[in-house]
């Protein structure tokens, strides 16, 4: 059957059984289980709609569980196992665990991931706030604001090969196409420099791809926060003599605070997944590993279940706490 | 202590213009009230006087600085805004010590004005709260204790009550003018509620379409206005216009099925005029008559009956006493002659006998 016609076919089957799922479901509960008439209306009323909720629900948390919920139990008891040949597991304990911190490239990965959750997410939120600030009255400060955001629309993977590009070096002799090894020689440079080789300096170097990255989110709705800011109370700071810098920083963040921490910790979570960005342009040569990349290495590369469960569990214990907050504090603004 | 002169004050925005050259002498220590419906500028003045907006025109002093382009902060003004206008991250304490730590002053200073205002305004209670934890009128409070603070030579109040439900205006309303009592520096008070505008000023600028239509003490405006617009916004309810014609010494009005015996020059005659009366200044006749009682409100001491004419026009009358027409009622009106106002029905300017 063409291709076409088979996607066609799934959609109909499939938008028709979550129609049929519902109609009939909820037509079952009305006049099959507890049927309004008959000597228990009122009652059969009010149990109906006791269930209906949970009729409806059960699609979606159904589908959480399976593909959510049973993953994590999944991979923490993986975290505990080893696989023997021949498809068998043995119980090991914390030896997963207790393998992978004394091995230098977690302790690295570690390292990485705590520099990239210092850098990125206050670099993000910080240049995104200012941009939003500076565009906020600008005739085409919404340009401005539309080509930032641009990068948000790009994958990972193609920011990396573009920024792959950016750091290009090419033999001494010939056209650089590598815009930073353009103007380092440009500005007086020696020779081209392959920089994501060198140790240390090159985390920075892809942190600034999630950066580019992430700071069009954070000026989007930091932008927002400080459009919802009351004029009034600008104006108010303005007749009490504070000058732009102490209206900026005195009046505007503290008002906009929740916003910035909710922006803040959503980069922070995006931060500590970092995979993709690491994977196409290091793959975590020359110090550059990351924990996601170290837990792709060990599970898809090493094979070793165990040891990647481990490393997942690791990253998800680091995200958990942040994640938490960040919903409160979200939920915190909404109200 | 300083009063404020403008001098040909003009506003545009591009190629509109809003305010069309204000000439206005506000006295120190004055409490002068700005007055109009809404679009006439009243706000936008104030705005100017503050500093919010640049003045395009003519110039601006305070005392005897001119301030025409001066930051809003050395312009010596504090502000209340409608919407009160608290940081809402600072408590109450930290909202009005704010103005003086912008300007570097001393903490034990601050902290000396800060309490100084509170126990004006009575605030001591609520100094560590934040402008979330407090009511609509003690956010106000703040938000005056704020402009107190600063001491500033001129205070501007940006329509402060609309925000307030009618009882919590009525006991700001007083605060406010004993405050004025109290610090008596100068205040510019923005409002389109004649009310407040009659209760709290030494002076009531009534503005309309960026011009003034007439300034003076409230009861010279209510006594004496310089035209129709002005007749009809000072005093509530509303001054009844009649429509009239000038004859010989007298003025036909077919409304009330009267011609008033008044000394209106001749040079009228025959033209069409506008005839003023104001509901407290007319009395029922209940002998009877051709107006027809449409409606009464009873407010208690006093009623308003809405009378019918039977060429159409609707008159308010306010009774006071025991004996109280009825709706449906055809009733008569008296007057005395010299309650009379005679406005020119084209230019609506007030014509004086």
């Amino acid at each position: 059957m063409h291709p076409a016609l088979l996607g066609l076919m799934t959609i109909i089957v499939g938008v028709g059984g979550c129609v049929g799922y519902f109609y009939g479901a909820n037509l079952f509960l009305d006049k099959v289980l507890f049927p309004a008439k008959g000597p228990n209306a009122g009652r059969n009323i009010n149990r109906a709609n006791i269930i209906r909720p949970w009729i409806f629900l059960f699609p979606a948390l159904f589908a959480l569980g399976l593909y959510l919920a049973y993953p994590v139990f999944a991979t923490l008891r993986l975290s505990f196992l080893e696989r023997l040949p021949g498809n068998e597991y043995a119980f090991v304990g914390f030896e997963n665990y207790t393998k992978m911190f004394a091995e230098p490239k977690f302790v690295e990965a570690m390292k990485n991931n705590v520099l990239w959750l210092l850098v990125v997410p206050a670099a993000s939120t910080a240049l995104g706030l200012l941009v939003a600030q500076l565009t906020d009255r600008l005739k085409w400060g919404s340009i401005a604001k539309s080509i930032i955001f641009m990068p948000m629309a790009i994958s990972f993977v193609g920011a990396a090969v573009i920024f792959k590009l950016v750091y290009e070096a090419r033999p001494e002799d010939v056209a650089q196409i590598g815009v930073l090894n353009h103007l380092y020689l440009l500005f007086g440079g020696d020779s081209p420099q392959q920089w994501l080789t060198i140790p240390f300096w090159n985390n920075f170097f892809l942190m600034i791809v999630l950066i580019w990255i992430q700071t069009g989110f954070a000026m989007v709705i930091l932008s927002a926060a400080l459009r919802g800011i009351p004029e009034e109370t600008v104006e108010a700071a303005v007749v009490d003599g504070a000058n732009p810098f102490q209206i900026f920083f005195r009046i505007k963040i503290p008002q906009i605070m929740g916003t910035i921490v909710v922006v803040w910790t959503t980069i922070t979570i995006a931060t500590l997944k970092v995979f993709d960005i690491v994977f196409a342009m290091t793959n975590g040569q020359w110090e550059t590993q990351v924990l996601a990349n170290y837990m792709y290495d060990k599970l898809f590369r090493a094979n070793d279940w165990g040891m990647g469960s481990a490393a997942a569990m690791i990253i998800m214990l680091l995200v958990t706490p942040i994640l938490v907050w960040n919903v409160y504090n979200a939920r915190k603004e909404m109200r | 202590m300083s009063g404020v002169t403008m001098n040909k004050v003009i506003k545009k925005y591009g190629d509109v213009q809003v305010i069309h050259g204000i000439d206005l002498e506000i006295e120190d220590g004055e409490f002068c009230v700005f007055v109009g419906p809404s679009g006439c500028g009243k706000s936008t003045l104030l705005r100017m006087v503050a500093g919010l907006e640049e003045t395009t025109g003519g110039s601006m002093s305070i005392g005897t600085r001119d301030v025409t382009h001066m930051d809003p902060a050395q312009r010596g003004v504090a502000m209340v805004f409608q919407t009160y206008a608290l940081y809402p991250h600072m408590t109450v304490k930290e909202n009005m010590g704010f103005g003086l730590k912008m300007n570097n002053h001393p903490k034990k200073e601050i902290e000396e004005k800060v309490a100084e205002a509170s126990r004006i305004l009575k605030l001591d209670d609520y100094l560590s709260r934040k402008p979330a934890a407090l009511s609509g009128g003690q956010r106000q409070r703040v938000s005056i204790g704020r402009a107190i603070v600063r001491g500033p030579e001129v205070f501007l109040f940006d329509e402060p009550l609309s925000n307030l439900d009618a009882e919590l205006r009525v006991e700001m309303r007083v605060e406010i003018a004993r405050l004025h009592k109290e610090i008596g520096a100068t205040m510019i008070y923005v409002t389109h509620d004649q009310v407040e505008a009659m209760t709290l000023a030494d002076k009531i600028v009534v503005l309309r379409l960026g011009h003034i239509e007439q300034v003076g003490a409230p009861m010279d405006l209510y006594r004496d206005p310089d035209n129709k617009f002005v007749a009809g916004f000072i005093g509530s309810p509303a001054m009844n216009f009649i429509k009239g014609t000038a004859g010989d010494g007298a003025v036909e009005v077919p409304g009330l099925g009267q011609t008033i015996e008044i000394g209106i020059a001749p040079a009228y005659k025959g033209k069409s005029v506008d005839v003023g009366l104001r509901p407290e200044h007319l009395a029922i006749d209940p002998a009877g008559g051709d107006l027809r009682v449409d409606l009464v409100e009873s407010l208690g001491g006093v009623s308003y009956a809405y009378l019918e004419s039977p060429a159409g026009d609707r008159i308010v009358v306010e009774e006071r006493g025991d004996d109280r027409v009825s709706e449906g009622q055809m009733v008569g009106l008296t007057f005395e002659t010299q309650r009379v106002y005679l406005f020119d029905a084209e230019t609506e300017m007030r014509i004086r006998t």
